[in-house]
């Protein structure tokens, strides 16, 4: 609702906003636009070679000069597929450049933005952001205004041609055109309007395909076949009922269409009939003119409202564009350090692993409640820290704040002693590895999911890392091996396969702090014990944050954090912990019970 | 044999269109109908302005068909018309009204027919995949059965709604235009159609070759939207190891290759168009010349010739797109196909010996052995007895095999002739109805499904509807009322897709609501409680004990406390029973079972 209102304020229906990312293709755009327009003269001349025929051929009764005639004809002919020809191909160029560039800007853009963004829109809203709204508007800077010009031109030539060949006659024609103008947008809205309820119908027919394939089981088992059935009939009942008051709209509106070339036609022979006695030539080519001016006519008034629809899109991705990151590096920091996509590598120091979190308070940017105060803590390089709680307590906040992806609303967090604000992010991210034991792989091969921990490690490089994860065999079964592909988010491999291939990636970046997502579903067994001993030399020799569900790996850590609706309840080493008996000890007690259980049944 | 087989497939695939199209096919025929008058309407339209124009001109009356020059005369001859053109001028809005109505009742008529297809279609296609067999949805992608009951089935709706009677349009609009032709000048006609193959052969084959090309586009597209998605998803890994200038980089060089495949197919429709252009304005100069010469000739007026004229440009648009609709076909043959597979997947059938038996006897498996096809045997000669009224606890991991014993006792697995058999009140499940055998099993599973809708809706789901006192009650049965009554909607919050994410133990409560809403002679719990607490789960069973104590119920479940109730415990290994017998025998029998009992018992000496 509000944004219609704003959307009301774009002028020129927003097309100013993005003016500013169109320099690559703005000669292309005046390329598109000039041939649009020589085609358009093409078009509205070559009636014109009729009239000639009627009025010289025909009524002088002779064909002389036919051969200059077939060769200006054949020329215009040329000349006017050539234009349309070029406008044609540009106005694809163009579409498609609009398209990369402003995908490139907004992809690019996105990769700065901080953690609070992605938390708070769906990675849905984000995606169509950049893929459809951008395509809406390549459409938009290309066809839409090559129709434009093309429509408008062809009216405008058609208008002025039937001036100059009979006045009066084209007065009396141009009268009807307000009224199917007016005509035409009446109808225009409420399709509009029925195609969005089409639209939704189809989103709920597909949503209930979904359901009776995903849910067959539980729709077998509670027996509720017929109920399902007949609720699906009564949205495709809905869908046929619709669709044919579309239709009818539709048949109105080009019925309109019919009856305005009619009537055109109609007051062309009453009032115009006569001409034909000495100008049989001028009143042919009167009526192609009249008869072709509807198409265009209806066609501005479609693009009125394309253009209407696409402000929104054009708003939509502005926005995007527009949203800031709460993590910024300081101007000072960008001049030292580099930015994201320009960093200057010879001033960056080594990391050396230590993390303090010093009197830190934070409230995550959406948040109500306050979840760290005045929190003290230090971790020296070297140091295993486990946290560990119910799934959606909040463990991942220590980490989040570590990795800076939110920084502290109070507070600071050092590294080595400074303050992470005084570097830059890819200065920390790129001495920082992070393992998600739910993994995530890129689509792509082996090798390009590997090198992405580092860039420039050789073949020996990337074969050691795989050794001391021991996948030699996983890579060995692969059919390219290092060169298989592994799908669309890795999932041609198994879950197992793509936790050792992204703990080879995590060595690879050889990585000071090491933060590790644990999942909680577990895998098959003797996965498991190859995870767990990979795991573990993987961990030793850097300061590492685990986000706990293991035993082994919490009963082993240094120091362990207990989570609890966002806050930390508990803090000590495992044996400390149990002997409190508190929270932890409730914790850790029903994980031993489920895991024995599930070893003893095997 | 091979072609006999196809033979039977085409006939099977025209009976199954034959079915589809029952109750659409007199809306084609109004469709068509309707389009025959269009077209007859537009070809009137030039011939009463080639009667203005030689009426004006004078002469050459000796052109026209006899109906024609009837008309004419009854209206007061061609002088007289000359005089009050009105007349014409009226012929012309009544022709475009004729028009208006039949354009209207085309499109009226077609979007009903195809409409009516599609839904039949929809229906079908959805009755059918409720009642598919269960293996078969374990066999299928999901994605892919949704593409063909989604996509597919566009596909078909646009080449029904549009190309099918399109055909037809075009054809009539042809043979008419062609016809009025031949009648006004056999020759010219025979100078008009020369270069029509050559339009209508180009527009295929090229339709034909980018075919191809576009799929190409449509592959890479989907690629640059499937690579934004994944760094979208994996925004953490990408931030916490400095990937973003490398996934520019990547995202980068796909849409470049993208936008370069499109501008080439951008270059190659421009052609097309360009070429289609060129080929129709050559056409038309024929016509126009030629036309001139005969006129000078004298064998054919002034006013024919514009007619003539005319008609030849109404041509000119159809001839184009009767490429791309021929072309359009292989398109739709392929969905077609694609649909039918689900329509010729095998469904669940009863015996036809099968009855409505009473359910409330004991459950009895006997030396039940199963596999599922091409795969190695889960369960080796089971054989237990669940008496009427008493609860079975079953446990068992991963693989023991336990949930297959569920799934074949709600016959969502098939048993075969010499797997043993599983009886109720001593019938042979295989001859019970199998509606009647799930209405009166009732099975939560581990990870239940809730379909979108509000809770109330979803509780409610498989009893009469509306009952909200019914959904209140088992709500309160399963320890969800609490919960729900926590939500800002209560009972109206929506769950499912598009609503609330629900805890696992928060689905799992509401899909043993769900289950209480329909009271059952036997439950079953295939581990239905496992994500809901220790506490919790004993008030559910408690509440249950209270409401349900009638009915045979059977438990599968890891913990201890949830089994010790049971009137009779079994230990499932790897498909086989190990152990038998209470809580009270078991725990010191020295099997697995006690091994877990110490464990949760004595959970405390372990955690040392």
């Amino acid at each position: 609702m509000s944004q219609k209102k704003r959307t009301k304020h774009l002028q020129f229906f927003g097309i100013g906003l993005i003016l500013p990312y169109l320099k690559n293709v703005s000669r292309l755009i005046l390329i598109m636009l000039f041939f649009g327009l020589l085609g358009t003269v093409g078009d509205i001349v070559l009636p014109l070679f009729q009239r000639y025929a009627l009025d010289h051929f025909v009524a002088e009764g002779t064909m002389e000069g036919v051969g200059l005639f077939i060769g200006a004809y054949l020329l215009t002919l040329v000349f006017a597929a050539g234009s349309n020809f070029t406008s044609g191909y540009v106005a694809t160029v163009v579409e498609m450049r609009v398209n990369r560039d402003l995908r490139q800007i907004g992809f690019r853009h996105l990769q700065t933005l901080s953690f609070s963004y992605f938390n708070q829109n769906s990675v849905g809203y984000i995606h169509s952001r950049l893929i459809s709204d951008t395509s809406r508007i390549g459409v938009l800077l290309s066809w839409i205004m090559v129709d434009f010009i093309w429509r408008g031109a062809y009216l405008v030539g058609a208008v002025v041609m039937m001036l100059v060949l009979n006045w009066r006659l084209a007065v009396l024609v141009l009268m009807v055109m307000p009224v199917f103008v007016l005509l035409f947008s009446l109808f225009q809205n409420r399709l509009e309007s029925v195609n969005r309820d089409i639209r939704e119908i189809n989103a709920q027919i597909t949503s209930d395909f979904n359901e009776g394939i995903m849910g067959a089981k539980t729709i077998k088992s509670l027996s509720i076949e017929e109920k399902m059935e007949s609720r699906f009939l009564s949205h495709t009942a809905k869908m046929r009922k619709t669709t044919v008051r579309a239709a009818r709209l539709r048949g109105l509106f080009s019925g309109t269409m019919s009856m305005a070339t009619g009537v055109t036609l109609a007051i062309l022979l009453w009032k115009g009939g006569y001409i034909a006695a000495t100008e049989i030539g001028t009143f042919s080519v009167f009526m192609s003119y009249a008869q072709g001016m509807m198409e265009p006519l209806r066609g501005l008034v479609d693009l009125v409202s394309e253009l209407i629809t696409t402000q929104v899109n054009i708003e939509r991705f502005t926005n995007l564009l527009a949203v800031q990151s709460d993590v910024v590096d300081t101007p000072e920091v960008v001049e030292r350090y580099g930015d994201t996509f320009e960093p200057k590598q010879e001033n960056w120091e080594e990391l050396s692993g230590d993390i303090e979190f010093r009197d830190v308070t934070f409230r995550y940017p959406d948040g109500e409640e306050t979840v760290l105060e005045h929190f003290s803590l230090k971790i020296p390089f070297g140091t295993h820290l486990a946290i560990v709680g119910e799934t959606g307590a909040g463990k991942s906040t220590l980490v989040n704040l570590v990795c800076r992806f939110y920084e502290p609303t109070r507070g600071q967090i050092l590294i080595d002693g400074r303050d992470v604000r005084e570097r830059s992010q890819l200065w920390l991210h790129s001495a920082i590895g992070y393992v998600l034991q739910t993994p995530h792989l890129f689509s792509g091969t082996v090798r390009e999911n590997l090198l992405m921990g580092n860039p420039n490690a050789s073949d020996e490089q990337l074969m050691e890392a795989i050794r001391m994860v021991s996948a030699e065999d996983v890579i060995a079964h692969l059919e390219k091996g290092l060169d298989t592909d592994v799908g669309e988010g890795g999932d041609l491999l198994s879950t197992g396969e793509k936790q050792l291939i992204s703990f080879a990636r995590a060595i690879l970046a050889d990585p000071r702090i090491l933060i590790l997502d644990e999942a909680t579903a577990s895998i098959d067994t003797m996965t498991e014990a190859r995870i767990q001993s990979a795991m573990e030399r993987m961990i030793s020799g850097r300061t590492c944050l685990m986000i706990a569900h293991r035993l082994s790996t919490v009963r082993n850590a240094d120091l362990i954090l207990a989570v609890r609706d966002g806050k930390i309840v508990e803090q000590g080493t495992h044996a400390q912990l149990l002997e409190r008996r508190g929270y932890y000890y409730e914790l850790y007690t029903r994980q031993n019970e489920e895991e024995t259980t599930a070893r003893i049944l095997g | 044999m091979k072609s006999k087989e196809m033979n039977t497939q085409n006939r099977e695939k025209l009976t199954l269109l034959g079915r589809f199209l029952h109750g659409s096919k007199r809306f084609f025929l109004a469709a068509v109908l309707a389009a025959c008058v269009t077209a007859l309407a537009d070809m009137l339209q030039p011939q009463i302005i080639r009667v203005a124009v030689d009426c004006v001109m004078g002469g050459g009356e000796e052109d026209f068909p006899a109906w024609v020059l009837g008309a004419v005369e009854k209206l007061g001859g061609f002088g007289w018309l000359a005089e009050h053109l009105y007349v014409l001028a009226l012929g012309v809005m009544a022709v475009a009204g004729v028009q208006v109505a039949s354009q209207y009742a085309f499109r009226v008529f077609n979007t009903r027919a195809s409409e009516t297809l599609v839904k039949t279609m929809r229906d079908s296609l959805f009755s059918r995949l409720t009642r598919l067999n269960y293996d078969w949805h374990m066999k299928n992608k999901t994605g892919d059965i949704i593409q063909r009951c989604t996509s597919d089935i566009e596909t078909m709706k646009n080449f029904l709604s549009e190309q099918l009677t399109g055909i037809f349009r075009v054809v009539i609009l042809l043979v008419l235009s062609v016809g009025f032709m031949v009648s006004m000048h056999p020759v010219l006609t025979l100078i008009a159609l020369i270069p029509i193959p050559a339009v209508i052969g180009y527009s295929f084959y090229f339709h034909q070759k980018v075919h191809d090309g576009i799929e190409e586009c449509d592959e890479n597209e989907g690629k640059l939207s499937a690579m934004a998605q994944e760094n979208l998803t994996g925004v953490r890994v990408v931030r916490a190891f400095g990937l973003e200038r490398s996934e520019v980089r990547r995202f980068n060089a796909q849409n470049d290759h993208y936008t370069r495949l499109w501008e080439n197919m951008g270059r190659e429709l421009s052609v097309f168009w360009s070429v289609s252009d060129l080929l129709s304005g050559v056409q038309i100069m024929l016509v126009v010349v030629f036309g001139a010469l005969f006129c000078i000739r004298g064998t054919m007026t002034p006013g024919t010739y514009l007619a003539f004229i005319t008609y030849n440009a109404q041509m000119s648009w159809p001839i184009r797109t009767l490429g791309r609709m021929i072309s359009e076909l292989s398109k739709a043959s392929v969905s077609i196909d694609r649909v039918f597979y689900i329509m010729n997947s095998p469904v669940e059938q009863d015996d036809p010996e099968a009855e409505d038996a009473p359910m409330d006897g004991d459950i009895c498996f006997d030396h039940v052995s199963f596999g599922y096809d091409n795969s190695p045997e889960i369960l080796h000669d089971v054989s237990f007895t669940v008496k009427a009224g008493t609860t079975l606890g079953i446990l068992g991991g991963t693989g023991s095999g336990k949930s297959t014993l569920m799934l074949l006792l709600d016959k969502l697995y098939p048993l075969s002739p010499e797997g043993g058999s599983i009886t109720i009140g001593g019938r042979d499940i295989r001859r019970i109805r199998t509606a009647h055998l799930r209405r009166n099993i009732g099975m939560v599973l581990q990870e239940p499904y809730l379909f979108s809708g509000t809770i109330a809706e979803n509780i409610g789901i498989a009893a009469n509807d509306g009952d909200m006192e019914l959904v209140r009650d088992a709500a309160r049965t399963a320890c969800l009322e609490e919960t729900i009554q926590a939500f800002a909607s209560g009972y109206e919050t929506m769950v499912g897709e598009r609503g609330v994410t629900l805890s696992g133990g928060q689905k799992q409560r509401t899909a043993i609501a769900r289950m209480l809403a329909v009271p059952a002679p036997i439950m079953i719990f295939d581990d239905s409680l496992s994500a809901v607490d220790t506490q919790t789960d004993a008030k559910v069973r408690r509440a249950l004990k209270e409401r349900f104590g009638r009915s045979t119920v059977i438990l599968i479940s890891h913990r201890i406390t949830t089994l010790a109730a049971a009137d009779k415990i079994i230990v499932l290994d790897r498909g086989r029973i190990v152990e038998e017998g209470t809580h009270e025998t078991l725990k010191t029998a020295g099997g697995i079972y006690q091994k877990i009992y110490q464990t949760q018992n004595g959970s405390e000496e372990v955690a040392e």
